[in-house]
């Protein structure tokens, strides 16, 4: 129920999974609508700050998800051996990419030594700060990253379904029932 | 002392190096701008919302001037300015500021403003035209300059001292601010300049 076993998933990774997928997704599409609001639109303070906040929330659940998967069995991969080898480059660098983004993210903001407020509840503060053209070239690296994730996320659904359909495995049914499923 | 003259220059943007005129005149003396002791001021003002400013400054620049107190109408000055090292106190504005929509200043990271004349109106105050070259285009602007002071500093050096101001109009310079708004149209820039003698 709990722990991962080389059946299937335990709750903790099922809840983080869906949890960073939900936040990856409404996160890509809030800053792709945010970046083009006019400077006298409603939203103009207000998109950016809940961005921020669900930004770094997701970047303090990522890394408890990193502690939790690293800490646990993984369940035994999907496909053949070329498959199963894609699959674990494609998982290792869906977590590169997803820090990437957010600590690009946090550096755009705090490029001169500004804190980020999380929902105006606390501040994460700015530990690296005053680098050359910090802001815009975090920018970039933050662009290029959420789309790179975006479109090897999309990558990592279509290979779920192939295994789940083509292959006739439990692949989606694990990620959605704690412990695994009957079918194999 | 020196009656009147400066230079310096301006623009949201620049300020510069460069030589002047060092030998149009027997008197004239070459400066250049105390960068390094940061002597130096390039700042901004423009409006916000019609209800308060935006103050901001560029912090890296570098420049020359030459001026004879005798001859302020000699006095030159060319300055080259650092685009991406715009100042408003705020990262995700300064980010704004620099990307395409304003100074793109990855396409231009540098601004330049290079004299092409002084005329002195007197009291050590006087007018000092020149090309400002900002965000790839270069239009001449016309800076009010004052001189403020100047002689033996305690180092062992000799140093003047002056201070300009000029209004840029941004769409002079194929800079879009008609989104925040027409009373940001214009930028204030406000110079401080201290040379030291060469």
């Amino acid at each position: 129920m709990w722990r991962n076993s080389v059946h299937g998933w335990g709750l903790p990774s099922i809840l983080l999974h869906w949890l960073s997928a939900v936040l990856v997704v409404s996160l890509f599409v809030l800053g792709w609508w945010m970046t083009g609001l006019g400077y006298y639109d409603r939203w103009y303070q207000l998109a950016p700050w809940w961005h921020k906040s669900l930004g770094l929330a997701l970047l303090g659940l990522t890394l408890l998800r990193l502690a939790w998967r690293l800490s646990q069995p993984t369940p035994e991969a999907h496909g053949v051996s070329w498959e199963r080898m894609l699959a674990h480059a494609g998982h290792g660098l869906l977590y590169v990419l997803l820090l990437t983004v957010m600590i690009s993210g946090y550096l755009i903001s705090t490029a001169e030594g500004q804190g980020i407020s999380v929902f105006g509840a606390f501040e994460v503060p700015a530990l690296l700060s005053g680098l050359p053209r910090q802001a815009t070239l975090a920018g970039e690296v933050h662009w290029y990253a959420a789309w790179a994730l975006i479109v090897l996320a999309v990558g990592h659904t279509l290979a779920a379904i192939k295994h789940h359909i083509l292959d006739r495995r439990d692949t989606l049914r694990r990620m959605w029932w704690p412990g695994g499923s009957r079918r194999q | 002392m020196f009656s009147k003259s400066l230079l310096k220059t301006v623009t949201g943007a620049a300020l510069g190096a460069a030589v002047l005129l060092p030998m149009a005149q027997a008197n004239a003396a070459d400066y250049k701008i105390d960068s390094e002791g940061q002597h130096a001021f390039i700042e901004f003002k423009i409006s916000h919302l019609g209800y308060s400013y935006v103050l901001g400054s560029f912090e890296d620049f570098t420049g020359t001037f030459s001026y004879d107190a005798d001859a302020p109408e000699e006095a030159s000055a060319n300055v080259e300015i650092d685009v991406n090292s715009l100042d408003s106190h705020h990262a995700e504005r300064d980010k704004h500021i620099l990307s395409d929509d304003f100074l793109d200043a990855s396409q231009y990271p540098t601004a330049t403003f290079e004299s092409t004349g002084f005329e002195s109106t007197g009291d050590g105050e006087g007018e000092l035209t020149g090309d400002l070259t900002l965000h790839g285009q270069t239009q001449s602007i016309t800076i009010d300059v004052e001189h403020i002071g100047g002689g033996d500093d305690p180092w062992g050096d000799y140093r003047d001292g002056f201070e300009g101001e000029t209004t840029l109009t941004l769409s002079d310079f194929g800079i879009d601010t008609s989104k925040l708004g027409p009373m940001a149209s214009t930028v204030d820039m406000y110079l401080v300049v201290e040379g030291i003698r060469q």
